[in-house]
């Protein structure tokens, strides 16, 4: 109680002296803890022997003879490095080509005047609005029609152009100084020569922010590659770990499924550890849009 | 020589008006070809996977075939009819509102509880925020697969730790009264923390000199809670309100990989009926008109969104 009462002075004046504040703080730790439990247990399954048995799985204490048997069986059963270099290649792609459609469209909506310019912004902020995961039926159909149903392609191309990505551009963009562009008008930079040496490079914060929301959202993405890959091989993490752990389920090797799921999440997890600020403030701006 | 500008004046104004408009047209035209061919790779993409999309659900909800091999067949709006009619894709519905608001409440609540006593940065709040942001981050798959251990009976992480407690556990994703309540814990565990962050933005925004003089006269912490918090987060809760309302549509992991729909469709949700019909039925003319649906429903109710956020900016 007394480092909670020390903590708690430093609480900000919204909470300070409220109704119940020192409860309040209480409880925001409390569940922060409960909120790491599944993790905890993730972490002590993994190491837990199977010689333990299934009545001491939901223990969360650590076991005192830890071993690594679980990940070495999640890595044979699971075909996880596969399923890794699928998601790279997934996230990755998608991220390249944003990249282009996003600098461009973001320039034109800053910078430059167009015929129909409010309409076709409004077209951009429709996507917005019309959320991509419930459109996977007609998806699923043109991306057969195209000859890219069971293709890593066909798992990427629906997410080529983000409005969210657009918009980010042109708000940074719009806060670079047109002197600078002039100045490299008056030395005769081409369009496209502007964009890429002031634009572009003046934008680095905005990209990796944006880089970072569209690399957690697709990392993670599950139905529409699950409806788009049919070939084992092709399978990206999330697909990968659902079948994994339906596979495991059966066989209750629940210390399996926990050092499966660990291996999945990790990247995530510790480029994040790493990186805490700059996700933190990069999901807020994607609140924003 | 300037004279000779005012002069060319009338030369301009002899020609038809009608043509006139057209050069204009063209010059105009011109002068934005550039902005059209940066725009045209967003433009095709888009254009063949969202308003595409969104004109091909529209015309699959109007036809049917009998069989997957069967020739397409115009049934005008039997389809939605059907859908309508079937008691999966209305007691999905019935789920996903029962989902939508069991799940956006506690969420936003917690989140304004977290953000409330996690504004002030400093090393214990942001370790406190890390932790509880960490399962925004992770797949919904990966979520599930930890859950279904915490949910397992007798042996589970929920039944090892509350069997102490309680003489009677229930069998949490095998109970077709519980089960949408037992997924429900992992959308709450997993979006609450991300909530918190809009929050934690929107509190920023509240000036700490009105909060000191509120609290030198006097006013109690529920008063500057009620009178002074709360209203400058108005924005904030609206917008959690919208991403939640939309999250509870478009989250479906944890059903595929907990519950597939069951224990006797308690668990379906909209979107994986949408699924079911497509993928399991092959039945495009059903997932499209339940598609059709759900994007209605869901774009009246953010039209409706951001006029009320409209309405509320431009008032007083």
């Amino acid at each position: 109680m007394k480092l909670i009462g020390r903590l708690y002075r430093h609480a900000p004046l919204a909470t300070r002296n409220e109704i119940t504040p020192k409860l309040g703080f209480a409880l925001t730790v409390l569940l922060a803890l409960a909120w790491l439990i599944p993790f905890l247990w993730m972490g002590v399954a993994t190491l837990r022997p199977a010689s333990d048995g299934i009545n001491l799985m939901a223990e969360l204490v650590p076991s005192l003879k830890p071993t690594l048997d679980n990940i070495r069986d999640a890595w044979e059963i699971g075909d996880f490095p596969r399923y890794f270099l699928n998601t790279t290649i997934i996230c990755t792609g998608i991220l390249l080509v944003q990249f282009v459609t996003i600098t461009l469209a973001g320039f034109a909506f800053a910078r430059l005047d167009f015929a129909g310019k409010t309409p076709i912004f409004y077209l951009f902020l429709m996507q917005l609005m019309l959320v991509p995961v419930l459109l996977i039926v007609p998806n699923l159909r043109l991306v057969a029609q195209l000859g890219l149903y069971d293709t890593l392609a066909g798992v990427m191309m629906p997410f080529f152009a983000s409005a969210f990505g657009t918009f980010l551009m042109r708000q940074a963009f719009e806060a670079i100084p047109t002197e600078l562009e002039d100045a490299a008008l008056i030395d005769g930079a081409s369009l496209f020569q502007r964009i890429r040496h002031i634009y572009v490079p003046l934008s680095i914060p905005s990209f990796s922010a944006f880089a970072i929301i569209s690399v957690t959202s697709h990392w993670n993405d599950f139905l529409w590659p699950l409806m788009v890959i049919n070939s084992p091989d092709k399978r990206p993490l999330t697909v990968g770990l659902s079948v994994f752990t339906r596979t495991a389920e059966g066989t209750q090797a629940w210390g399996t499924i926990a050092a499966g799921t660990l291996m999945v999440i990790a990247p995530l997890l510790i480029t994040f550890l790493i990186f805490q600020k700059r996700f933190i403030s990069s999901f807020v701006t994607s609140g924003i849009k | 020589m300037s004279l000779a500008e005012p002069a060319a004046l009338p030369v301009a104004a002899s020609t038809p008006p009608r043509l006139h408009i057209v050069t204009r047209f063209t010059a105009r035209f011109r002068a934005s070809l550039p902005a059209y061919l940066l725009l045209l790779p967003s433009l095709v993409f888009l254009a063949l996977f969202t308003y595409g999309a969104m004109g091909r659900v529209l015309i699959d909800a109007l036809y049917q075939r009998a069989t997957p091999k069967a020739p397409l067949r115009f049934v005008g709006l039997d389809n939605i009819a059907a859908v309508l009619a079937d008691p999966a894709f209305t007691g999905a519905v019935v789920n996903n509102l029962i989902y939508a608001v069991g799940t956006a409440v506690p969420s936003i609540g917690l989140a304004l509880l977290f953000a409330l006593a996690l504004a002030r940065t400093n090393a214990v709040t942001s370790t406190l925020r890390a932790a509880l942001f960490l399962p925004v981050l992770i797949p919904m798959v990966a979520a599930s697969a930890l859950f279904l251990f915490i949910f397992l009976p007798n042996v589970g992480l929920l039944d090892y730790y509350m069997g102490r407690l309680l003489p009677v556990l229930p069998n949490w994703l095998g109970d077709p009264d519980i089960a949408l309540y037992a997924i429900m814990i992992i959308t709450i565990w997993k979006n609450a923390g991300y909530y918190m962050l809009f929050f934690l933005a929107g509190l920023q925004s509240v000036p700490e000199d009105v909060m000191e003089a509120a609290h030198l006269d006097g006013a109690g912490p529920f008063m500057r809670l009620r009178y002074i918090i709360l209203p400058e987060l108005k924005p904030t809760f609206l917008f959690v309100t919208v991403i939640a309302t939309l999250n509870a549509v478009t989250q479906v992991d944890h059903v595929f990989v907990l519950t597939q729909g069951g224990p006797s469709n308690a668990t379906n949700l909209v979107l994986f009926y949408i699924y079911q019909q497509a993928v399991e039925h092959y039945d495009i003319g059903m997932a499209s008109a339940a598609t059709l649906l759900t994007l209605a429903a869901l774009m009246a109710l953010t039209a409706l969104s951001f006029r009320t956020m409209a309405n509320r900016e431009g008032g007083p």
